[in-house]
């Protein structure tokens, strides 16, 4: 055959010079390599958060000698700005250009939905290492996402058990109104209203505004037996200051999602002792793992780590658990997922295995803040599973 | 909503406007005299902040750090005019927005290696840390109302400057003709750099007093950039008085809108906004 087309002709050059640039590839890869993409965020408000994920990640192993499931570990690292906008291009930029055996990312849940979407278009293996929105596990769950930190839904809802239980029937709940706030309201609110209480209001304020003044009053004037609310960050630490600030911590108890509390306690300047919260990690657990965890961290990087260390450190234990079920040689994605999900992970939270919907199912913890610490009163909700509603693998 | 938490509604809207005023007074006075868009003047409020965090924490007294704060910042600001602002004045309004953009950037990343990433409090000076009982469950905390005065302390201070001055008899006539004031022997660039270094005060001081209330954090200038704007728009802009009735416009519409439109909180400012300029395209209070 001729090809007589100039533009055809040039088209099949180079899908030839495409596969044979495939086919290199494809002999490079029978080293023993794992080719993992860290797309976190590295600047911006939750660089702290990306930091102390990779530096998790690093220190899992580096506790294995260097290697994951005994191969070496090549890293390609995206800063994702937590800007959902380049969030496809970015991965996009991890499993076509790079062609990682791994994703690994990342902490804003609209930057991770992206990120999943690519990952199930390519088929390429995903981990969470934070982003908490219930869609990714749930509706949009597929074999290859897995999640090691929690769904919005989870310490909501063990609060909501915990809130009723304390007796309190009439509750105020506050939130921005974005996804992760709505559901970690709706989470509360069921779990509570089985307990036997009632939401007798849910106020909402765009996301990222802190004028809470008007909630306040608003709060003050519904005199409700507790308040639930979902903040985190800057705008926790000024919630919780305004509400003590306003005379309301003394006469409507303050219970939160944990994100309320976790590294906002010092800018709270003490408004926040006492609060309680419910989070899959705490201050105080009283484990071994935890311990070494702990020790090595503060050793390797000179700081304290958080759940966010935790998560990360946890998505290198749940990788190299897979690879370490997989046959050696070339990267097999089929039996390292295989392997993932029977996994069982000795986290520094404690042990947690997967749901079918490949979401922690975890032991949910009840904290009190003391000083500048979240310290573990108990388990609100022991081996809490997201429901993960509308997933197609919980069948 | 019963009668008494009425009032107090009126008086969170009256105190975040005040806010709202002080933050935004320093972008009018920028962008109205001197016809500059700043966006890095959410970047100055954030500089105020750390500002306070910083100088809080060595002195371990936030009046004290304000006074040493304000005196810092102006001088800021007018080292920046010299170096950099003087020579967008002839210059088209992207170049404008290009070079203050750069500055949020810049601004964000020395804050970032500096300090970190963290969020940080400030302490409410020990003087004001009380509060007043409202009612039988609220209190408001005596801070919140010592802003307030100091904002309209402010307003007064800014009106009887501009209005009934000789600095701000010049101030006001460069901003109509550079050239002709400059040929009656006023020493133009050395007006200009003081009303640019007012302008970066005024941001500073807003942050340095919002610091306790507000928390100091990454990215906080951002924030309050986009409401300035929309206060200077909806006031007319280079106008005083215009950007004192405008923020409290937007804090009546934003406290009510929360209490009696919660669907549409997030809108109502900027229906407000809309409204205005379909009433008044040039602002309430533009002259001319």
């Amino acid at each position: 055959m001729v090809i007589r087309d100039r533009r055809l002709r040039f088209t099949v050059g180079a899908l030839g010079l495409g596969v044979g640039m495939l086919l290199a590839q494809g002999a490079a890869e029978a080293a023993d390599k794992v080719k993992v993409g860290m797309m976190l965020p590295y600047t911006g408000t939750y660089a702290s958060l990306g930091n102390a994920i990779t530096n998790g990640f690093k220190q899992f192993v580096a506790e294995q000698g260097g290697k994951l499931g005994g191969r070496e570990v090549e890293y390609f690292v995206v800063d994702d700005e937590s800007d959902p906008a380049k969030a496809t291009e970015n991965a996009n930029k991890l499993v076509k250009r790079d062609s990682v055996d791994v994703l690994v990312g990342t902490v804003h849940s609209g930057v991770a939905l992206a990120m999943a979407k690519v990952a199930r278009d390519s088929k390429t293996l995903m981990i969470i290492p934070n982003a908490g929105a219930d869609e990714l596990t749930g509706p949009l769950c597929a074999p290859n996402v897995f999640r090691t930190s929690f769904s919005a839904w989870q310490p909501a809802y063990a609060m909501g058990k915990v809130v009723a239980e304390r007796g309190h029937k009439n509750v105020v709940t506050v939130s921005w109104k974005y996804s992760f706030g709505e559901q970690s309201v709706a989470g509360f609110r069921e779990a509570f209203e089985q307990g036997g209480g009632k939401v007798v209001k849910e106020l909402f304020l765009p996301f990222p505004n802190v004028e809470f003044q008007p909630f306040l009053t608003e709060i003050a004037n519904l005199k409700p037996d507790a308040v639930f609310v979902f903040f985190a960050g800057a705008g926790a630490a000024k919630f919780v200051k305004d509400y003590e600030a306003a005379g309301l911590k003394t006469s409507f108890p303050l219970y939160g999602s944990g994100f309320l509390t976790d590294g906002t306690l010092d800018a709270m300047g003490g408004a926040g002792e006492g609060v309680m919260t419910t989070l899959h990690y705490a201050d105080g657990l009283d484990n071994a793992k935890e311990k070494t965890f702990r020790s090595g961290y503060a050793t390797a990087y000179k700081a304290q780590p958080d759940v966010y260390a935790v998560q990360g450190y946890d998505a290198a234990q749940l990788l190299a658990a897979g690879l370490a079920g997989a046959p050696a040689g070339a990267f097999d994605k089929d039996a390292v997922m295989k392997a993932m999900s029977a996994a069982t992970i000795d986290s520094p939270r404690g042990a947690f295995t997967l749901s079918k919907a490949n979401n922690p199912v975890q032991d949910i913890y009840l904290r009190k803040a003391e000083g500048s610490q979240n310290k573990v009163v108990g388990i609100a909700a022991p081996k809490l599973a997201d429901p993960a509603r509308g997933c197609k693998m919980m069948k | 909503m019963d009668f008494t938490s009425f009032l107090i509604q009126i008086l969170n809207a009256l105190q975040y406007g005040l806010l709202l005023f002080l933050v935004a007074s320093g972008l009018t006075l920028v962008f109205g005299i001197m016809g500059i868009i700043n966006l890095a003047h959410g970047s100055f409020y954030m500089l105020g902040a750390y500002l306070a965090f910083a100088l809080s924490s060595l002195t371990g007294n936030l009046m004290l750090a304000i006074v040493l704060g304000i005196p810092l910042a102006f001088g800021f600001g007018a080292l920046l005019e010299k170096l950099l602002f003087v020579h967008l004045y002839k210059r088209d309004h992207l170049q404008q927005v290009l070079l203050t953009y750069g500055l949020i950037l810049i601004f964000e990343e020395v804050r970032s290696l500096t300090v970190g990433d963290d969020v940080h409090g400030v302490a409410i000076p020990a003087l004001f840390s009380a509060s007043i009982p409202l009612s039988d469950t609220l209190s408001y905390p005596v801070y919140r109302l010592v802003i307030s005065v100091v904002c309209v302390a402010l307003a007064i201070g800014l009106w009887w400057l501009m209005q009934r001055t000789r600095l701000g008899m010049m101030i006001r006539a460069g901003s109509f003709n550079r050239e002709m004031v400059q040929s009656l022997g006023v020493n133009i660039d050395m007006l200009y750099r003081t009303v640019f270094a007012l302008g970066v005060a005024l941001a500073a001081l807003a942050g340095m007093l919002a610091a306790p209330i507000s928390s100091v954090y990454p990215g906080m200038g951002g924030s309050v950039l986009i409401i300035s704007f929309v206060i200077v728009v909806i006031g007319g802009i280079g106008s005083v008085w215009g950007a004192l009735v405008a923020a409290l416009l937007v804090g009546f519409a934003d406290t009510f809108g929360k209490v009696l439109l919660p669907e549409l909180a997030g809108l109502t400012v900027y229906l407000l906004m809309a409204v205005v300029l379909l009433w008044r395209p040039e602002g309430i209070f533009r002259k001319g």
